[in-house]
């Protein structure tokens, strides 16, 4: 059994307001060295069997197509998961 | 002259937007998510509500729901498609429209009475109101905020395809206070604020939104 993770964030250019919330809350805990938070989404997907080139691809294709809306986000990485310790 | 409307699960204005119809002078067909049958509508309308609990993004898990493999193609041959905020954001996530719709910039849910202005009254959802006319209608949305880049807001202008703006305090940080937009021909629309809850005096601050339904009766009638 192998993972892919995808990991998708807000272009830089498109408002979050999920972080400005976080952002917010942070400095309430002490947190003050923060200056900004944006907040992504990483997919996990699992396969029976190794994570291979075609595995891959498929996953990048999911990403292009479902997990991410290219109007407003960036597929930033699709890679296998390390495997567990 | 048939007008269906679409339920996936999590659709909450489905009922509202049938019985709009109806007092419109409308058969309201209602189009099941699984069902990728148009049933032979003339024109079809996607409500208001959280299809899919709004899971991922709003809008991205019905889009490809097997009544929208029948709706896309249909909606880019011309067949009138109108699509009321949650319906909205289907729209956008179905490439129907350009754009997309995130989180009100001042996170909080809206609901209010909302003015807009029609900006453009000769798509087949706005041809019974007339431009510049301004219209108050309910808007209730959390993920309501439009955006695109630049150039694609550029060409929405240019092209009259803004089809409703906000008046007033900008509710969402819509960009440009864009609160609906059409494609090129005319036949999709979208918007965020409702006009199916507002076709009855008594349940809402006015019977602006009668104008859609009827609208796309009369198209509907001389096509």
């Amino acid at each position: 059994m192998g993972n892919v993770v995808v990991d998708v964030m807000l272009k830089s250019e498109i408002l979050d307001p999920q972080g400005q919330a976080v952002a917010g809350a942070l400095p309430r805990l002490g947190f003050d060295q923060f200056t900004d938070v944006r907040q992504g989404k990483r997919f996990v997907l699992t396969v029976d069997g190794e994570v291979t080139d075609e595995v891959l691809a498929a996953a990048r294709q999911a990403a292009e197509k479902l997990l991410s809306n290219p109007v407003i986000e960036d597929v930033v990485s699709v890679h296998p998961a390390e495997p567990q310790a | 002259m048939r007008i269906g409307v679409v339920t996936f699960p999590g659709t909450l204005d489905d009922h509202d937007a049938r019985r709009a119809v109806r007092i419109a002078g409308g058969v309201a067909v209602p189009l099941w998510h699984g069902d990728a049958d148009l049933h032979r509508v003339d024109a079809v309308i996607l409500p208001g509500g959280f299809s899919y609990g709004d899971y991922l993004r709003a809008g991205a898990i019905s889009r490809f729901a097997p009544v929208m493999d029948a709706i896309v193609p249909a909606a880019q041959g011309g067949l009138p498609v109108l699509g009321i905020c949650n319906g909205f954001q289907v729209l956008c996530e179905s490439h129907l429209l350009p754009g997309a719709l995130i989180r009100n910039d001042h996170r909080k849910f809206n609901c209010k009475d909302q003015v807009l202005r029609v900006e453009n009254a000769s798509t087949d959802w706005t041809s019974d109101y007339t431009e510049g006319e301004e219209i108050t209608i309910v808007l209730k949305n959390g993920e309501g905020g439009f955006v695109a880049d630049e150039r694609t807001l550029d060409e929405l202008e240019g092209e009259g395809r803004v089809a409703f703006r906000y008046v007033g305090d900008n509710p969402n940080g819509s960009y440009r206070a864009i609160a609906g937009i059409t494609n090129e021909r005319g036949n999709v629309v979208g918007l965020m604020p409702h006009p199916e809850h507002c076709v009855e005096d008594l349940y809402g601050p006015s019977t602006d939104g009668l104008g859609f339904f009827t609208s796309v009766l009369k198209q509907v009638v001389n096509a």
